[in-house]
């Protein structure tokens, strides 16, 4: 009988080509994923040690952290200052190292982690490596991804290959229903306010249940994502007929008799019943209700009916503007982001647009809603959701990281308190002293039409929305 | 890209002890203005260090301004030091400023790797061990710090502890070494790999189109 292995396992082992020595594995890349932050420097340092892209072909650069997300934005316009010689630098290489390149003008332009599930780059059962945090996003689709520094990428583009300590394995079994108004970014803030930022380190998280396996790709793709911020070396899902019928026809999947063999392949992907894994967490769904974060780490965060602890961290709170036992609801806030590589898809805007149709937001208020890929952007357009954001005094952005982190343009300014669709709410993240809520799109929404830190609930009147 | 080789040495610490340093704090990303591994020291914990970054007035309640840490080439941190993104201009701009070892409860993963990859030795030690350490290095700057790799071992008065570091980490620390180079030797067992696995998973492999 062969023993029961995890899904974590099988990826490991399809992939490992020989043992590193000293407890590591030496594992095989199929993907590597760059951007114009590091990509450049990686490119630049990787030609100047004489080496090259080992295989090109399976090796992408996306701009997406400092592209301008003004409207109509000119092709080098960057928000950072000298931000254009990062995407004139990473262009520049990717063509001379005959690299996949999805430049600032592509149709197909936008965050690593939209794009890549969006144009089937990314695919179940790859190992994926970029030097960006949020690449865990990508298990989403049952793919093993994880984020690397910038030597890494290097290292991957020379030898396809890095050598890796397999991490510990972890399983979080989600059961049961949402209530109405509850989505994945609350369940991911539910589990890091619960087991702490630190409560995934060092593991592997297999997200599963239920209701894990009733949420489509993109809210699978926000649980992921938010794996990092668990300090997780990465979240996967194991892939299904949902991920299946999500990856056909993409540009780049496989096609004909290739796609029934991936297909096919796919299908074996999955924890055995029986497989032990070295930590459990379980969590029911009735549980989670629309959160938010009150402090400096995504780990300090609660129901937003509920108060800052009475014990809270003093730093945080001094940095936040709070007080303990103060009351989340009913906060008054200067701004409201909605995007990123969290919750910038398709969905995410729809949640919020169903917020906010016929609504306007507060006065005063400073809400911007940029879209997480020029295709998210054209489908959105294409529904009128550009339509409602606007009426209701939202920019509407080009797609990029945007507002998600501050690169020195745009910013809501010192002390302004934010609610955010994104993934980090650490101290000056979105600008010199932005104060960061972190929250789901339909709560950012329903805040910035209340002008105070509210849920889609109160605001859309009632459950069943 | 090979580093200064890692042996013994005796520096100065400044203790920095808050839980959750994350890479935003170590280098916020509007400090990183060029393309490459340089000219980010002045970048490093712009938000904290200066009371203003854009006219860089200095914060003179920050350890890094204080008369004897300004010199530190060992920093001691809290829990899951350098957390959140993989930007290793984190580690680069500690590097330039002249930091060669942090000592923390625990490191964010990617940070890690990226600190043994640049001749900067992360030494993870449990909480009691950091706290008698940033405690003296509190009371007076001059207290010196001895980090010695291949015994394992960090000192600080009468304070001694050892250290867990995987031998591989170890050796490109010591050795100062490639692990690039490392992984070239093994590239006949990579394309070994990629022809077994071509005829499996062959859509892996396809043109870009």
């Amino acid at each position: 009988m062969t023993q029961a292995t995890t899904l974590f396992d099988k990826l490991w082992q399809m992939h490992r080509i020989a043992d590193a020595g000293d407890g590591a594995d030496l594992l095989a890349l199929d993907r590597v994923f760059l951007h114009e932050r590091t990509g450049g420097v990686a490119l630049k340092s990787l030609a100047e040690c004489g080496r090259s892209v080992r295989s090109p072909e399976r090796v992408w650069a996306i701009m997406d952290h400092i592209v301008s997300f003004k409207d109509g934005r000119g092709r080098d316009e960057s928000r950072s200052p000298g931000g254009e010689q990062f995407i004139l630098e990473t262009r520049e290489r990717a063509l001379a190292a005959g690299i996949g390149l999805i430049d600032t003008d592509d149709p197909h332009q936008g965050i690593v982690h939209v794009v890549t599930p969006e144009l089937g780059l990314a695919l179940p059962g790859m190992t994926v490596v970029c030097p960006d945090s949020h690449t865990c996003s990508l298990g989403a689709l049952g793919a093993l991804a994880w984020g690397i520094g910038s030597s890494q990428a290097e290292h991957a583009m020379a030898t396809s290959a890095l050598r890796q300590q397999k991490p510990g394995q972890m399983r979080v079994s989600v059961n049961g229903a949402f209530s109405p108004g509850v989505a994945a970014k609350d369940l991911a803030l539910h589990l890091i306010a619960a087991h702490g930022a630190a409560g995934g380190q060092r593991c592997a998280i297999e997200f599963a249940g239920e209701t894990v396996t009733n949420m489509d790709i993109e809210e699978r793709l926000t649980l992921c994502n938010l794996a990092v911020e668990f300090s997780a070396f990465t979240g996967l899902i194991a892939p299904d007929d949902v991920t299946f019928r999500y990856v056909h026809g993409r540009r780049y999947a496989p096609k004909a008799d290739q796609w029934e063999r991936a297909h096919q392949h796919w299908q074996g992907l999955k924890t055995d019943g029986g497989a032990v894994f070295d930590h459990e967490i379980e969590i029911q769904a009735e549980d989670v209700s629309p959160t938010v974060t009150w402090g400096t780490s995504p780990e300090e965060a609660c129901p937003l009916d509920q108060h800052v602890p009475v014990d809270a961290n003093p730093r945080a709170l001094a940095y936040m503007g709070l007080q303990p036992g103060q009351r989340l609801f009913g906060l008054p806030i200067e701004g409201v982001f909605i995007g990123s590589c969290t919750n910038g898809r398709l969905s995410d805007l729809r949640a919020a647009a169903d917020v906010l149709r016929d609504r306007k937001v507060a006065d005063g208020m400073r809400a911007v809603c940029v879209p997480g890929s020029r295709l998210v952007r054209a489908q959105a357009e294409a529904e009128g959701l550009d339509v409602v954001f606007k009426q209701a005094g939202f920019q509407w952005g080009a797609p990029g990281c945007a507002m998600c982190f501050y690169a020195g343009g745009e910013t809501f300014g010192r002390g302004a308190r934010v609610v955010s669709s994104t993934n980090r709410n650490f101290e000056g993240r979105q600008g010199p002293g932005v104060r960061t809520h972190l929250a789901s799109p339909a709560t950012a929404a329903a805040s910035a039409v209340a002008g105070r830190i509210t849920s889609a609930r109160s605001i859309v009147g009632g459950p069943g929305r | 890209m090979t580093n200064t080789p890692i042996g013994h040495f005796v520096g100065r610490a400044a203790p920095l002890m808050i839980d959750h340093i994350d890479t935003d704090q170590i280098i916020p990303s509007r400090e990183i203005k060029s393309v490459g591994r340089s000219g980010l020291s002045d970048g490093l914990f712009a938000g904290w260090r200066y009371l203003n970054p854009e006219n860089r007035t200095l914060n003179p309640q920050f350890v890094l301004n204080k008369d004897g840490f300004s010199e530190a080439d060992v920093l001691i941190a809290g829990r899951n030091f350098g957390c959140g993104s993989s930007r290793e201009h984190a580690v680069w701009s500690l590097k330039e400023f002249g930091i060669r070892a942090i000592v923390a409860m625990s490191f964010g993963e990617i940070f890690f790797d990226n600190c043994v990859r640049n001749g900067v030795l992360p030494i993870m030690l449990d909480s009691l061990a950091v706290t008698e350490i940033a405690d003296r290095a509190a009371r007076d700057p001059r207290n010196d710090i001895t980090i010695d790799l291949p015994s394992q071992h960090v000192a600080m008065g009468d304070t001694v502890s050892r250290f867990e570091i995987s031998a591989y980490a170890k050796r490109l620390l010591q050795e100062g070494l490639d692990p690039i180079d490392l992984t070239l030797k093994d590239l006949d067992k990579i394309d070994a790999y990629e022809r077994k696995d071509r005829a499996e998973r062959p859509w892996i492999y396809g043109a870009i189109v």
